[in-house]
C-alpha cells in the first residue's frame, strides 16, 4: 500500500513498494501527464513534482511519493479545469509539434518558475536543459515560460 | 465494433476552443492553382477509391457532423487543417465535428500520411466531398421548404428560405441520404467567400495536451488493460537456440511467456512485472549470433567497396568548349542517424471475441500495416482494424508499425484483454531504421575566374525507403517467426523523377554549363534502414553546399556572391538574398575563432526553398561548437499559415543541427552500440540558437509543403562557417568535438 496527495486529493493504493512511479501513476492513478520516454533519467518527459521540486518519475520507485504531494499537469490547472498560467502560454505559443516531451517540459519549467519567478531567457534554457525536445520546438517552449512568468 | 476512439475524440474537440494561431489555408487559394497537378490527381485518386460521400462525412441527429480522413496526425497540424476544409465547405462550425483519422475499418485509405504532401492531395477530396454533401442537402431542404435552391442560405448547419422559414442538416438527412457517390458536380464555394479557411484556427489538439487530456496512445486506459513487452534478440541476424521459459512464467504477474522461433514476449498484469519478466527472458536465452557488420568506423570505405547499381540521375556533360582552367574535387560523409522519437513506440492491441485484433497506433502508413500484420498472422485483412492515434513525432518511418506488429501477436495470447506495449528506450534505438549512411564525391571542373564549368557529383548509399508497404517481412517480429518472413525486398533500383530517394537533391539547384549526377546504389541493408527526414536530401544538400563554399574560397569569391553567381532562378536568388541581408551577410565582423556560413536549397528540386546564414563560434583547446545565431530564409509559395510554417522551418534547423554537431549511429562488427540517449546525444536547450525566420510570401503560388525544406543546409552552413571561423574543412559528419580537435592538429 502506498499513500500520497497527488494533485491535491489523497490517494491510496494497492501496489507494489517497488513499482516504478510512472507506471503507479500512468496506470494506477490515471495520471495523464507523465510519459515513459527512457526509463533513466535522461530525458524528462516523465518529470513531475515531488513536493515541488522536479523529479524523473521513471527512474525513482512509488515509495519515493509516500506521504508526499505529487503534482502532474492536472494540477496546473485553474479550479473550473481549464489551463493554468504557463499551461495558457504553452498554448498560445503553440508550443509543440507532437508534443510529447511538453508534460515534462511543463513541469519542470513551473518548479523553475515556483523558485525563480522572473528568469532570464538564459535561466529558462539552463533550467529546462535536462529535457530533451525531438520536434525543435525549444526556442517557442523557452518563449511560453517567459510569458508564463510575465503574467503570474 | 470499437467506437472508444471516436468517442474519445468527440469529447475532446468540444473541450478545445481555445485562441492563438495554427493552421490556416491563404484566402486566395483556387485549388487548380494551389497543387501541383500530381498533388492533384492524388487527391481524385482518393476520391476514386473512396467514391461515397458518406465514407468521409456523416451528419447526426445530434447536431454533429462525423468526418472521416485517413490521413494521421503527426504533430504537423494536419486534422486542424482538414477540419477547417471540411467545416469551410459544409458550412458548419468547426466544433461540430467529430474527426476519425487513419482508422482502417471507418476511415477512407488515403495511404501513407508522408512527404509533405498532405495537404494538396487531401484538400481536393475533401473539398469535392464536403460541397456535395452541402449540394445533396440543399436539394432535400429546396423540397421541403417549397423553394429554389438558389434562395436558399446556410448558417452552421441551418438552412433557411427567402420567407424566414429554416430547416437544419439534422432535420433533413435520415438513413442513407449520404450514402452515395460523389460525382464531382457540386459547385465550389469561392474562395472570397471563405470564413474559416484562411482564418487561424488553433491546432484542435494543443489544448488538451498541455492540460494533461486524452491526446496520446499512451493516454488510452482500455478496461482490462494488461502489458506486453519483447525481448528482442542480441543482433539482427540472431537465433533462439535455447529459453527456459519457466523461471519468468513463474514471476508475480506472468500472464503469458510466447515463444514463437525466435520471437520471445511476455504478458503481464503490470508494467513493471512485463519489464521484470522480460529480463529474466534476456538473461536466460541463449542465441547463436552472427558478427559480420561492417562498424561505423569502417562505414565509409564499406560503401565505397560494394557492388553497386549505377545509374545517371543527370547526364548533361558539356560538349566542347574550353578545358576547365583547373580541377577541384572533395569527398563527404554522413553516418547512419536516427529518427530518435522522444516517446519510444508504443500500441495497444485486443483480440475480440469476434476473431478481429484491433490495434491502435501511431503509424504513418495504417492501411498498408493493417495488410502486413493480417499476413504476419495468417488471417484474412478484415480480421485486422487499425486506429490511429497521437504518439511521439516519427519524421519518417520510425517503429511505430513494429509496436503495432509486436503488440498483436501478443495479443494472440490473451484474448479479451487489451495489451499496451511500448518499446523500452534500448530496444527502440537499436532497432528503428535508421536513416541511411551516405558517401558524396564531388568534382568540378573550373574556369580562369574559379566558376564552374563541369559538375560532377556522385552518390554512395544503401536503401531509405522500406516501409512495410503490406509486407510483413518488413515488421522486426515477423522476421524472427517460424517460419520467418524474410522476403524483405530491398528494393534494386534507387528512386526516380521527381523525388528520387537516395538521389534527392543531388542534382544541384545551379545552373552550371556541365552537370553530371551519378547514382551508386547498394542494396544491402547491413544496418536496418528506411524513411528519416529528407531521404538522401540531408546529404546531398550537405555536400553540395560545403562543396560551393570551397569553390568559393578557393576563387576568392564571397559564398553567398558565388552561389548568386551560378544561380538562375529569381525565387531562389531572392531567398539567397533575404537570408543574407538578415543575417548582415556584408557587414559581419567575425572576431577571433567565430565565423559565418551559408547555405541554400530547394527541397526535391521542385518544392519550398530554404536559405541559413548561421554564426559559430569554436573553442580551439576543446574543438567544441558552438552556434550562437541563426537565420533563414524560405519561399514556400503562398504562405498557408505564417506560424505553422516557421514551427516548421525552425524544428527542421534545430533537428538537423543536432544530427550535424552531435549524432552518430554507432556500431561494431555485431551489433548496435548506441542505446541511449548518453550514448546517442541530441541537441539541448542551452545549445539551441535563437533564430530568426524569414518567410516570403508568394501570393497566388502553389503551396509546396514545407516540412523537409530545411536539411542540409544546416549541415553545410555549420561546416562552412567552422571553416570561416578556424581554418578547416570538416567533410565527415558529426562536427563532434573530437573531429574539430583532430582537424586542428591537422
Amino acid at each position: 500500500m502506498v499513500a500520497f496527495r497527488l494533485n491535491g486529493e489523497d490517494v491510496d493504493l494497492d501496489v507494489p513498494n517497488d513499482s516504478t512511479l510512472l507506471y503507479v501513476l500512468a496506470f494506477d492513478a490515471n495520471a495523464l501527464g507523465p510519459k515513459y520516454g527512457c526509463g533513466k533519467s535522461q530525458c524528462g518527459s516523465c518529470t513531475v513534482l515531488i513536493d515541488g521540486d522536479p523529479v524523473r518519475s521513471c527512474d525513482v520507485t512509488v515509495s519515493a511519493a509516500a506521504g508526499r504531494q505529487v503534482t502532474t499537469l492536472a494540477g496546473l490547472r485553474e479550479a473550473d479545469g481549464g489551463p493554468g498560467p504557463l499551461q495558457r502560454a504553452m498554448i498560445e505559443e503553440q508550443a509543440a509539434q507532437c508534443g510529447y516531451c511538453t508534460a515534462g517540459a511543463i513541469m519542470q519549467a513551473q518548479a523553475l518558475l515556483d523558485r525563480n519567478p522572473n528568469p532570464t531567457e538564459s535561466e529558462v534554457r539552463s533550467g529546462l536543459n535536462e529535457i530533451l525536445c525531438r520536434c525543435g520546438s525549444h526556442n517557442r517552449i523557452v518563449r511560453a515560460v517567459l510569458r508564463a512568468a510575465e503574467e503570474i | 465494433m470499437n467506437k472508444m476512439l471516436s468517442l474519445s475524440r468527440r469529447g475532446f474537440l468540444k473541450k478545445t476552443g481555445c485562441l492563438t494561431v495554427a493552421f490556416s489555408l491563404p484566402l486566395s487559394m483556387s485549388a487548380d492553382l494551389a497543387f501541383a497537378e500530381d498533388a492533384l490527381a492524388d487527391a481524385h485518386g482518393d476520391l476514386r477509391s473512396n467514391p461515397m460521400l458518406d465514407a468521409w462525412i456523416r451528419i447526426n441527429a445530434d447536431g454533429t457532423v462525423d468526418l472521416m480522413i485517413g490521413k494521421v496526425e503527426l504533430g504537423q497540424g494536419i486534422v486542424t487543417a482538414f477540419a477547417q476544409v471540411a467545416a469551410e465547405h459544409l458550412d458548419v462550425d468547426i466544433a461540430r465535428l467529430d474527426i476519425l483519422s487513419g482508422d482502417t475499418f471507418y476511415a477512407p485509405d488515403q495511404g501513407t500520411t508522408a512527404g509533405s504532401n498532405s495537404m494538396p492531395a487531401a484538400y481536393g477530396a475533401l473539398r469535392v466531398v464536403a460541397s456535395e454533401v452541402r449540394a445533396v442537402l440543399l436539394d432535400l431542404a429546396a423540397d421541403e421548404l417549397g423553394v429554389p435552391v438558389d434562395d436558399l442560405s446556410v448558417e452552421d448547419g441551418t438552412i433557411t428560405g427567402p420567407n424566414g422559414a429554416e430547416t437544419t442538416y439534422w432535420d433533413l438527412v435520415e438513413g442513407e441520404t449520404l450514402h452515395r457517390e460523389a460525382t464531382g458536380q457540386a459547385p465550389l464555394k469561392s474562395p472570397e467567400d471563405f470564413r474559416v479557411i484562411g482564418q487561424r484556427v488553433p491546432r484542435l489538439d494543443i489544448p488538451g495536451m498541455m492540460n494533461g487530456e486524452t491526446t496520446f496512445l499512451q493516454d488510452l486506459r482500455p478496461e482490462g488493460m494488461v502489458f506486453g513487452q519483447v525481448v528482442r534478440p542480441p543482433t539482427y541476424r540472431a537465433r533462439l537456440a535455447n529459453v527456459e521459459t519457466a523461471a519468468a512464467e513463474a514471476l508475480p504477474g506472468v500472464m503469458a511467456v510466447i515463444r514463437n522461433g525466435s520471437f520471445l514476449g511476455v504478458v503481464a498484469e503490470r508494467q513493471d512485472q512485463a519489464l521484470n519478466a522480460a529480463n529474466v527472458l534476456r538473461q536466460v536465452a541463449e542465441w547463436e549470433v552472427e558478427s559480420n557488420l561492417p562498424g561505423n568506423e569502417n562505414m565509409k570505405e564499406w560503401l565505397l567497396s560494394q557492388e553497386a547499381i549505377v545509374s545517371k540521375k543527370k547526364d548533361e556533360p558539356r560538349s566542347g568548349g574550353p578545358e576547365p582552367a583547373k580541377w577541384m574535387e572533395a569527398e563527404y560523409y554522413r553516418p547512419y542517424h536516427m529518427h530518435g522519437s522522444l516517446g519510444t513506440s508504443a500500441a495497444i492491441a485486443t483480440l475480440g471475441d469476434d476473431g478481429v485484433t484491433t490495434v491502435q497506433t501511431h503509424s504513418q502508413s495504417v492501411y498498408a500495416t493493417a495488410r502486413a500484420i493480417a499476413g504476419m498472422l495468417g488471417v484474412e485483412e478484415d480480421q485486422v482494424h487499425l486506429q490511429h492515434v497521437q504518439g511521439s513525432g516519427c519524421y519518417g518511418h520510425n517503429m511505430a508499425d513494429d509496436a503495432a506488429a509486436d503488440a498483436a501477436l501478443l495479443a494472440q495470447a490473451v484474448p479479451g484483454r487489451p495489451v499496451f506495449m511500448q518499446y523500452t528506450r534500448e530496444d527502440e534505438h537499436r532497432w528503428e531504421p535508421y536513416g541511411s549512411a551516405m558517401v558524396l564525391k564531388t568534382r568540378a571542373g573550373l574556369d580562369e575566374d574559379g566558376n564552374v564549368l563541369d559538375w560532377e557529383f556522385d552518390v554512395y548509399s544503401t536503401p531509405h525507403g522500406m516501409r512495410p508497404g503490406g509486407n510483413p517481412a518488413r515488421l522486426i517480429p515477423a522476421q524472427y517467426l517460424d517460419p520467418p518472413f524474410d522476403e524483405i525486398g530491398i528494393p534494386q533500383q534507387s528512386g526516380g523523377p521527381p523525388n528520387y530517394n537516395t538521389a534527392r537533391n543531388a542534382i544541384a539547384d545551379y545552373a552550371f554549363p556541365g552537370h553530371v549526377v551519378t547514382d551508386h546504389y547498394v542494396p544491402q541493408i547491413p544496418l536496418r534502414v528506411s524513411s528519416t527526414r529528407g531521404l538522401g536530401a540531408f546529404a546531398n544538400i550537405f555536400a553540395c553546399e560545403s562543396f560551393m563554399d570551397e569553390l568559393a574560397h578557393d576563387a576568392g569569391v564571397d559564398p553567398v556572391e558565388y552561389r548568386l553567381r551560378h544561380m538562375e532562378d529569381e525565387r531562389a536568388r531572392d531567398c539567397i538574398m533575404a537570408a543574407a541581408e538578415r543575417f548582415g551577410w556584408d557587414s559581419f565582423e567575425g572576431g577571433r575563432n567565430r565565423g559565418r556560413g551559408f547555405a541554400f536549397a530547394r527541397y526535391k528540386n521542385y518544392a519550398a526553398m530554404s536559405a541559413v546564414a548561421l554564426e559559430v563560434e569554436v573553442n580551439p583547446r576543446n574543438g567544441r561548437i558552438r552556434v550562437i545565431r541563426a537565420v533563414t530564409a524560405s519561399d514556400a509559395g503562398e504562405i498557408v499559415n505564417p506560424d505553422g510554417l516557421e514551427n516548421q522551418i525552425e524544428g527542421g534547423l534545430i533537428q538537423m543541427l543536432s544530427w550535424t554537431l552531435k549524432e552518430e549511429v554507432r556500431f561494431d562488427d555485431t551489433r548496435v552500440m548506441s542505446d541511449d540517449w548518453a550514448s546517442y546525444p541530441i541537441l539541448t536547450f542551452n545549445e539551441v540558437p535563437p533564430i530568426e525566420n524569414v518567410l516570403i510570401n508568394r501570393p497566388g503560388e502553389p503551396y509546396l509543403g514545407a516540412g523537409e525544406t530545411l536539411v542540409g543546409q544546416a549541415g553545410a552552413s555549420v561546416a562552412n562557417a567552422v571553416f570561416d571561423a578556424v581554418g578547416v574543412r570538416m567533410r565527415d559528419l558529426p562536427l563532434t568535438p573530437s573531429r574539430v580537435q583532430d582537424a586542428l592538429r591537422g
